[in-house]
């Protein structure tokens, strides 16, 4: 396929399976240092992913968005690549599972004494609420 | 009837064993399918990561990742062997073995140490008997593998790499080349082995965020789990095709042998059939 400049090649993939493979023109997404837009023809980037959603505006226009559990981001002028550790069609997640386990997580982190265990806790509850932003972000789109 | 009974036992004997053993080929063929699948799912991200992998070599970090750099003199050689739990697939483990015993004559003979890691009942089972260090072990790792699983028992040859300890590691599994072929593979995992099929040759860099070290280092051990993740799930299609190879043999051979027996059952009913009417004949004849 020819490459314009208007668009970029962006592929999504978890450790269990590809989420999202296509042409883009707008990729949105929560770094480590801060959320990041890109666009093609950005300069090559290579970063952390923070759990949280991921928009996608594809070539024609039509607007995605991901549920990404933590990973790496490879920008390269033509090609973005995340690599999730977990990642979902932000459709298909269950929101009264997330906001369970957000109030697990909540009161798991109040009870729990050794590292480990907060850590955990803390993990599960920046995971359930990336889930619930993404949850959040699909419903805007409804309304719009 | 000489032997008769006894012919018949031995048959039916047998016949139970070939229901056993095509039980076990049907069982094992259904798990190939799902154990490919999953092997399928699996391989976007290794290609990914791969492809991740190919751009960060090519690319001039300002500092070498020690997992990237290669050392001078090897004194020790670590070992990440990925086997079956369970038996009855045939020479599958075996092959594999032999081939790593090779390695380590070879590395020892270089005056190297060796450390292994092994993954499943049967490394640790044989491995015992050999005289090397076992680091760690992990096993029951069932039909659906997980990552996670793997991660404690990777950790151990990483972190060991890491202090110094061990300079080189290799992976050991089956390759499942297809339903018939399971090719035993050592492939050496750290240092990472270069690269050098890509189109990209100018000199060029990322922006890192946070860090290159911190991040670079998250992407090695990201490639690492993923690549040994890759070899576990190989070597699952490899142990459920050889067990339904072996189980087809099995079953084939028990085949031929209630062939035989019965061939031989009725030869000797026959037999028994002849004589009598011979002393019969022979008796009528003295009256």
């Amino acid at each position: 396929m020819e490459k314009t400049a208007g668009t970029l090649k962006c592929d999504i993939v978890s450790s269990r399976r590809e989420i999202f493979s296509g042409e883009i023109t707008l990729f949105v997404a929560s770094g480590v240092a801060g959320d990041l837009g890109i666009t093609p023809r950005h300069v090559p980037l290579i970063t952390e992913l923070k759990p949280g959603p991921v928009k996608v505006i594809s070539a024609d226009g039509e607007e995605s968005i991901f549920y990404v559990g933590g990973g790496i981001l490879e920008v390269m002028p033509h090609v973005i690549t995340v690599m999730a550790d977990e990642a979902e069609r932000a459709v298909d997640l269950d929101e009264a599972a997330a906001l369970k386990a957000r109030d697990e997580a909540e009161r798991e982190l109040s009870t729990s004494t050794s590292e480990m265990d907060v850590e955990l806790a803390r993990l599960k509850l920046l995971r359930s609420l990336a889930e619930l932003k993404a949850v959040e972000m699909v419903r805007r789109k409804k309304k719009r | 009837m000489a032997g008769g009974k006894e012919i018949t036992t031995k048959i039916r004997s047998i016949e139970n064993t070939k229901k056993v053993t095509s039980a076990l080929e049907m069982v094992s063929a259904s798990k190939i399918r799902k154990s490919q699948d999953l092997m399928n799912a699996t391989r976007p991200y290794a290609h990914m990561i791969r492809r991740v992998m190919g751009h960060l070599s090519k690319a001039n970090p300002e500092f070498r990742h020690p997992f990237t750099v290669r050392r001078e003199e090897t004194k020790k050689v670590g070992y990440i062997i990925i086997s079956t739990d369970r038996g009855l697939c045939g020479g599958l483990n075996f092959n594999l073995f032999k081939l790593v015993l090779a390695s380590i004559g070879e590395w020892q003979g270089k005056g190297a140490e060796v450390s292994l890691v092994t993954l499943g009942k049967k490394a640790s089972g044989f491995f015992k008997n050999v005289k090397v260090e076992i680091a760690a072990h992990t096993s029951d790792l069932g039909e659906k593998p997980q990552i996670e699983d793997l991660i404690g028992s990777i950790k151990v040859m990483l972190d060991a790499y890491r202090e110094e300890k061990i300079d080189l590691v290799y992976v050991v599994y089956n390759d499942f080349v297809n339903t018939m072929t399971q090719k035993p593979t050592l492939e050496q995992l750290l240092p990472l082995p270069e690269t050098d099929d890509e189109e990209i040759r100018d000199i060029w860099d990322y922006i890192y965020e946070p860090d290159a070290e911190a991040l670079l280092d998250t992407v090695l051990v990201r490639y690492i789990e993923a690549d040994v993740y890759q070899a576990v799930l190989e070597n699952l299609a490899s142990e459920h095709a050889a067990r339904m190879i072996a189980m087809k043999n099995a079953t084939d051979n028990a085949g031929d042998l209630i062939d035989e027996l019965t061939l031989v059952f009725n030869k000797a009913r026959q037999a028994a059939i002849t004589q009598e009417i011979s002393e019969i004949v022979g008796g009528a004849a003295a009256v």
